[in-house]
């Protein structure tokens, strides 16, 4: 099947078609075109594969197909915004079980044709398949809050580590060393101890550090099915891989580089560098609260909302989790109606994938000429009247400046501390997932309005409707007639 | 031996190429991005399919069959829900003055 050059044509067409695809995301307006054009190209590869080979047993083919195509379908229509990375983190789990499985049916072949090459990257692809699906499915737990999302460190953590990847090491030198009919019980062996592996370091991960973890398995899932590719001797299948092991390696440095903490911390944990949380346990802020928390929140927030000229609002993941993401559109744009100048501002790693809240906000149909990012917003905060933080903590964590040996210190944040005044919408005054005492919630500037964000923001959106209602505008006057 | 050179330029040529693109992409499409590449990494739905393309004992086809159904629920899940994501953004050339 190699050296044919009309089969190194078509693979080659096939490849620049998903290429064409990727660089359509350039922009929005060419980037629903661009997904198109990928699963048209996916499409193509498939038909290739079927015009080349003869299909044995195309029954029993044709029914799994078609059931994992209607499975894939019946959930892909009803999964709603909020649940896109508990989604896409269980699909990277999805393609990592096919990868170990094809890799696996390859490794026991006995008719003698696997070659040391295939022999070393069917391991590869075996191994990092099937991390990659448990890894996935703790993910996709702890997104989808079926797990607890702080991190669970087991005793001796690393070491246990170490030890499954030593186990692996040798449980492929077997296979390796004789390419072809490889012991299943072995392979199996191997599988089961790159599942633990990739379950164990999985759910070390929290909460907040999920954008980097998400990322991870999108590059190992590609690097996965780039294995499997060179170990059948599938040029397509190792071209698309390793196209996707590059995103997801670049979203995984971005998130990083987000974060200001490299790699490895946020993997490998220093034990002392994070505080023990334990969910409920977790400690509450000082019992002396805030000046402005004595009067009522809610006529505090609606005057200065009612005050300010200019106001940023900074959604996080309480905002995803409160599914608040309407009535927060729904205040910046009555604030715009009121004649406000009002932006959002997104941080990198607010939510739990990159590019979360912007997905969140076009499906509430923000303007999407209203997002500004870390970079643009940040100057803006000193002529901030008011800064409206809708479920984000550690993103607006001003101890990040200036406390030293923090999880977060060093991480850029969205300086909402330097707007006049602040309007916390969060679900409570505890520490975000880093486990840090958020300073903002005891500065004189904050008005506290915990609770759900949703709720909290609806009362707002009243509380402003009252405002307006007792200082009727005239033409309203004249229409009603009073 | 030039099937382990081909091997490794395919390899390389699409890291690179995929690199130079994805540097690109805007943060704000990150999401469906990792959705649609996360749906073209079910390509191995091509090693799937290669399963049945020779003879195999009963638990052979069984794998194969798993292999196929989760590869083929990851493309099509992966490329649906990236179409309804990218359906949500609006086109950037609209004056901003919302209502």
């Amino acid at each position: 099947m190699m050296t044919n050059s009309s089969h190194l044509l078509a693979d080659l067409a096939v490849v620049v078609l998903f290429l064409a695809g990727v660089a359509q995301f350039r922009g929005v307006r060419g980037a629903r075109s661009g997904n198109l054009t990928a699963a048209f190209a996916l499409v193509c590869s498939v038909l290739l594969v079927l015009y080349r080979h003869r299909m044995i047993d195309p029954v029993y083919a044709g029914i799994a197909l078609l059931a994992g195509c209607a499975l894939g379908w019946w959930i892909a229509v009803r999964v709603n915004m909020v649940q896109i990375p508990a989604m896409v983190a269980f699909q990277h789990g999805a393609g990592g079980v096919a990868a170990f499985l094809v890799a696996y049916r390859e490794l026991t072949r006995t008719d003698g044709s696997v070659t040391a090459l295939g022999a070393w990257s069917g391991n590869l692809g075996l191994i990092i398949g099937a991390a990659t699906f448990s890894g996935s499915l703790i993910a996709s737990g702890k997104l989808a809050n079926r797990i607890r999302q702080t991190p669970v460190t087991l005793p001796g953590h690393n070491m246990i580590l170490l030890g499954l990847l030593a186990t692996i090491g040798i449980l492929c030198l077997p296979a390796a060393l004789a390419p072809g009919g490889a012991p299943a019980a072995a392979l199996v062996a191997l599988i089961l101890v790159s599942i633990l592996l990739g379950g164990i370091f999985a759910v070390r991960i929290g909460g907040a550090d999920m954008p980097v973890l998400i990322s991870f398995l999108n590059a190992t899932a590609g690097l996965a099915a780039a294995f499997c590719g060179v170990s059948i001797g599938n040029r397509l299948l190792a071209a698309c891989g390793a196209t996707v092991a590059a995103s997801g390696s670049i979203l995984t440095h971005q998130m990083c580089l987000a974060m200001n903490r490299p790699l490895a911390r946020v993997f490998l944990p220093l034990p002392v560098s994070r505080p023990e949380l334990n969910g409920e346990g977790a400690p509450l802020p000082p019992a002396s609260p805030p000046a402005a928390a004595q009067e009522d929140p809610l006529s505090a927030a609606v005057e200065a909302a009612r005050q300010a000229a200019t106001v940023m609002i900074i959604p996080g993941y309480g905002m995803a989790q409160a599914q608040a993401q309407v009535e927060t559109v729904r205040l910046a744009n009555r604030l715009l109606e009121m004649g406000k100048q009002v932006k959002f501002a997104i941080h990198p790693i607010a939510g739990r994938m990159p590019g979360h809240m912007h997905v969140l906000l076009a499906e509430a149909e923000a303007d999407p000429d209203m997002l500004v990012d870390l970079g643009e917003a940040n100057p803006e905060f000193q002529n901030t009247d008011l800064a409206v933080i809708a479920g984000a903590c550690d993103v607006v964590n001003p101890a990040a400046i200036t406390a030293a040996g923090t999880p977060i210190s060093g991480m850029p944040i969205l300086k909402a501390h330097e707007a006049r005044r602040v309007l916390v919408c969060n679900l409570d005054g505890r520490p975000g997932y880093s486990g840090v005492e958020n300073p903002l919630y005891s500065s004189p500037n904050a008005i506290l309005m915990f609770g759900d964000a949703r709720a909290s923001l609806q009362r707002l959106l009243e509380g402003l409707d009252e405002l307006q209602a007792a200082t009727p505008r005239p033409e309203s006057v004249i229409s009603l007639g009073g | 031996m030039s099937d382990l050179l081909i091997m490794l330029a395919v390899l390389a040529g699409s890291f690179v190429a995929g690199y130079v693109l994805i540097s690109k992409v805007p943060v704000k499409l990150h999401t469906p991005l990792m959705s649609m590449t996360n749906a073209i990494s079910a390509i191995t739905i091509l090693g799937a399919l290669l399963l049945f393309a020779a003879e195999t004992s009963p638990s052979g086809k069984l794998i194969g069959m798993v292999a196929l159904l989760a590869a083929a629920f990851n493309v099509v899940g992966g490329f649906v829900i990236t179409d309804r994501m990218l359906r949500l953004f609006k086109s950037p050339p609209r004056p901003g003055n919302s209502k």
